[in-house]
């Protein structure tokens, strides 16, 4: 075991947290912990752009963005935290723009932008141009000039190092962040790191659904590690389920798609969006346009043999544009589905792409051990946070901006910390919870495989907790969960060595995404509403009396060691903006 | 609009569709033995899947500690680049049926980097040689208020080589490279390329001479092998000699 003393340490290098490294540098001795090299970040599959009201194309102000962005999460935002996206939107763009990353640009030579989902102009009039783009592969842009950035400021990064505890320690009576523990993939050995402050800036959890955009290292690593320390996890029923992915495969096709003219079409040719969304159409909000997907599907009006996606059509948009605007969507399409996408629809069905829960924050992205108190020197941003910006459906090109809002507040607020406060004392055998986590797994001799657990998993979340959800269903998946993390007990590996143990990692990286499904379906369970990402059938409509509140779920650990899912609730930042109904 | 129906892929979908593969890779843990061998594995797959699928299918059901990088499976994040029957290219990337799944399909790690395990190389001297060039903009002066502005036509100058995801298919295909590790190597001279030509910065004349270097673009041999190896379709020699021309000329 090594141990290392660094003033701040963050964990995970996509955007958020090289976003936070750049600032943090600057100000005090960071280390950047990442389980990837920089680059390999999830950031880089984002594609169709980053919201700001800069109104370099056509009226728009912050205030107007702040209304979508509430509106978009179906009223459970917290509308402070909305304010601020919106607010510091603009210098996030221009930001990135200084440090060089190369939008697209108007005939002026301004940042271009264009429509997306659920962005209006006054609150819900027409599709409003605020997305600032790079082709569609702005995340990608966004990921490569941070991972410049930091070149150039200098940060020091510990590559293919997976953090896997969150050391907490009580002083005078107050939770404090003493640092975290890692593995080195290359060498199998174990890492503690003490810090003044810590970042989690780790990702998100999309790897226990099938069907899904995210790649295969995003298991929850960050909100695993917090929770299993007693902190809560907010709103995590709340699962962003994107209406274009590559049918089967689940890759990602851009909403910018759709914001270039894509339609979407069931297999009687119909644009059906038309009925579902009047004004925005084939723009309406993530969640609304799943649904409909569905509903379409689900009434006999799918494509194909089985009836089981609908198309995007972008055959009546000239090759011109497609090639300027959608050079890497329409190259998926021709790589993966053999489709040319200037003449033949592409197909799609929805997929498992974002998490609007996490581990809690306030703005300046200071964890919360319950609903109000902050834990010192913990931060968390980007996707494994919930602010909460999102509420109960994130808008598009909404999670590029939150990263670079908040990576930004987490670097700055976590290094002042840092400057300000001394190191808090180790625990003693800072590293046993995760040699015993990594012994075990080594030498279990018990008949079960990560690959089987993982995949009846998967086929679980996809079955009973994705679009739609009824009590029967997510009831299922809370039995099934159950059942699995009872046989993930006897689970094995077949590589025993240390160097490069990747077979030991992803046998960690399930045991993650378990506890977290656990968590998402019994506090999906307990919803008993339907809001943005979470779809109830048995009770259709949003219930602002009741479930006008965030959820918070706590590991309740029982007097035999077994341990379960608690609730509690927290109420949401209500300013300007009154509930109202959600019409697109 | 083209009306939606039954087309080819929905049809060939209804049959049966997986064929038997052979996957024989070059196997490597000094944890075992200090020399690398070949391996076979067989598996079913359906040939629309990619090769990173069927290194998957081993990993997960025939042998856990077979070893390699992936993350995204789509071409984006750049984990995955291998030697593919003699080729660099994406696992992730790469189907099955454009392969020839008839004969053995052979993988092994890229070349001209250390290889630690399997199919995982130390990437350290590839990341050295990108950060030697200085890969982000450098401006003077007081920065402006707003965003700088840019033609189109001046983002469009170096639009090809803001596409590269760092993967090494092309700087360990390279001949060169090969033969002396020292050489910079493609891909750290893409993104030199994409600051040089890019009308913002002002810092060209300094990642011209860090490439005018003996270990610089001189030492390029116009093989091709780096475009071709290429998974983003970045024309990679073009732009080495475009490097090569303004260093000459002293314009860009």
């Amino acid at each position: 075991m090594k141990i290392h003393k660094y003033d701040t340490v963050i964990v995970g290098a996509g955007g958020a947290g090289m976003r936070a490294a750049i600032e943090a540098t600057k100000r005090s001795r960071t280390a950047v912990l990442t389980k990837l090299y920089p680059t390999r970040s999830h950031t880089g599959a984002a594609q169709g752009g980053m919201a700001a009201a800069l109104a370099n194309v056509e009226e728009d102000n912050w205030e107007w963005h702040t209304f979508d962005t509430v509106k978009g999460g179906d009223y459970l935002v917290d509308q402070d935290a909305a304010e601020i996206l919106a607010k510091e939107a603009i210098d996030a763009v221009l930001d990135l723009e200084k440090m060089g990353l190369p939008f697209n640009r108007t005939p002026d030579g301004t940042i271009d932008q264009r429509r997306f989902g659920g962005h209006s102009r006054n609150h819900g009039e027409a599709p409003v141009r605020r997305s600032c783009y790079a082709a569609d592969r702005t995340g990608h842009m966004i990921l490569q000039t941070l991972y410049q950035n930091c070149v150039k400021e200098g940060v020091e990064f510990f590559n293919e190092f997976y953090v896997l505890d969150q050391l907490l320690v009580e002083e005078d009576g107050v939770k404090k962040s003493a640092g975290v523990v890692a593995y080195e993939l290359a060498t199998g050995e174990i890492h503690v790191f003490q810090a003044k402050a810590v970042i989690y800036a780790s990702g998100g959890t999309g790897k226990f659904f099938k069907v899904t955009s995210n790649a295969h290292t995003l298991t929850g690593d960050g909100q695993a590690a917090c929770y299993r320390r007693g902190l809560p996890l907010e709103d995590m029923e709340f699962f962003q389920f994107h209406p274009t992915g590559i049918w089967r495969m689940g890759i990602l096709l851009t909403e910018g798609a759709r914001g270039e003219g894509g339609i979407l079409r069931n297999k009687d040719g119909e644009r059906f969006m038309e009925k579902y969304a009047p004004v925005m159409k084939d723009l309406a909000s993530r969640d609304v346009v799943s649904r409909s997907i569905y509903t379409e599907i689900r009434e006999g009006r799918g494509c194909g043999p089985a009836g089981d996606h609908v198309y995007l059509d972008l055959t009546h948009l000239p090759p011109e544009q497609l090639d300027a605007k959608l050079p890497d969507i329409t190259e998926f399409a021709r790589t993966y589905l053999g489709i040319e996408p200037y003449t033949d629809p592409i197909p799609i069905q929805p997929t498992a792409h974002y998490a609007m829960g996490g581990i809690p924050t306030n703005v300046e992205g200071e964890v919360l051990a319950d609903n109000t108190t902050v834990v010192p020197g913990l931060y968390a941003a980007g996707e494994v946070a919930c602010v909460s910006v999102h509420g109960a459906n994130r808008l598009g090109t909404n999670s590029l901006l939150d990263i670079n809002v908040f990576g930004k507040r987490s670097g700055i607020a976590a290094a002042k910390y840092s400057q300000e406060n001394d190191f808090v004392e180790l625990p003693e055998n800072p590293a046993q919870q995760v040699a015993d986590l990594v012994e075990h797994l080594r030498n279990s001799t018990g008949k079960e495989r990560v690959a089987d657990l993982r995949l009846e998993l998967q086929e679980t979340m996809d079955a009973n907790v994705m679009v739609f959800r009824t009590e029967q269903t997510i009831k299922t998946a809370v039995e099934k969960i159950a059942e699995l993390r009872e046989r993930y007990k006897n689970v094995s590996v077949q590589d025993k060595g240390k160097r490069f143990n990747t077979d030991l990692l992803e046998a960690i990286e399930l045991g993650n995404l378990l506890d977290l499904a656990e968590v998402m379906a019994v506090s999906a369970l307990a919803r008993k509403e339907s809001r943005g990402g979470h779809y109830r059938e048995d009770y259709p409509n949003r219930d602002d009396v009741n479930f006008m509140r965030h959820t918070m779920a706590y590991r309740e650990v029982g007097a035999d060691g077994s341990d379960s899912v608690r609730l509690d609730y927290k109420p949401v930042v209500t300013t300007r903006y009154q509930p109202m109904e959600r019409k697109y | 609009m083209a009306t939606p129906t039954l087309d080819k892929m929905e049809e060939a979908a209804a049959a049966s569709p997986y064929i038997t593969v052979t996957f024989r890779i070059r196997r490597f843990n000094p944890e075992i033995s200090d020399e690398s061998q070949w391996q076979d594995f067989q598996i079913e797959i359906d040939p629309k899947e990619r090769v990173l699928d069927g290194l998957h299918k081993i990993k997960w059901d025939l042998d856990g500690t077979l070893t390699f990088r992936r993350s995204c499976a789509h071409g984006i994040c750049g984990s995955d680049a291998m030697r593919i029957n003699g080729k660099n290219r994406l696992a992730c990337k790469t189907l099955i049926k454009d392969i020839n799944p008839e004969k053995p399909i052979t993988v092994e790690a890229i070349k001209g980097l250390t290889v630690m395990k399997d199919l995982v190389v130390d990437m350290e001297p590839f990341f050295q040689a990108y950060r030697d060039v200085m890969p982000f903009l450098v401006t003077k002066g007081n920065e402006p208020t707003r965003e700088r502005l840019q033609s189109a036509e001046d983002r469009e100058r170096f639009d090809d080589t803001t596409k590269c995801i760092l993967c090494a298919a092309c700087t360990s295909s390279c001949p060169v490279f090969w033969n002396d590790g020292q050489y910079f190597g493609p891909a750290a001279i893409v993104n030199a390329h994409r600051f040089i030509f890019d009308s913002r910065d002002e810092a060209g004349e300094q990642r011209l001479e860090i490439l005018n270097d003996k270990d610089g673009v001189w030492r390029c041999r116009t093989t091709f092998n780096c475009t071709d190896a290429c998974p983003r379709g970045i024309e990679v020699t073009k732009a080495i000699q475009e490097v090569k021309r303004a260093l000459i000329t002293r314009r860009f």
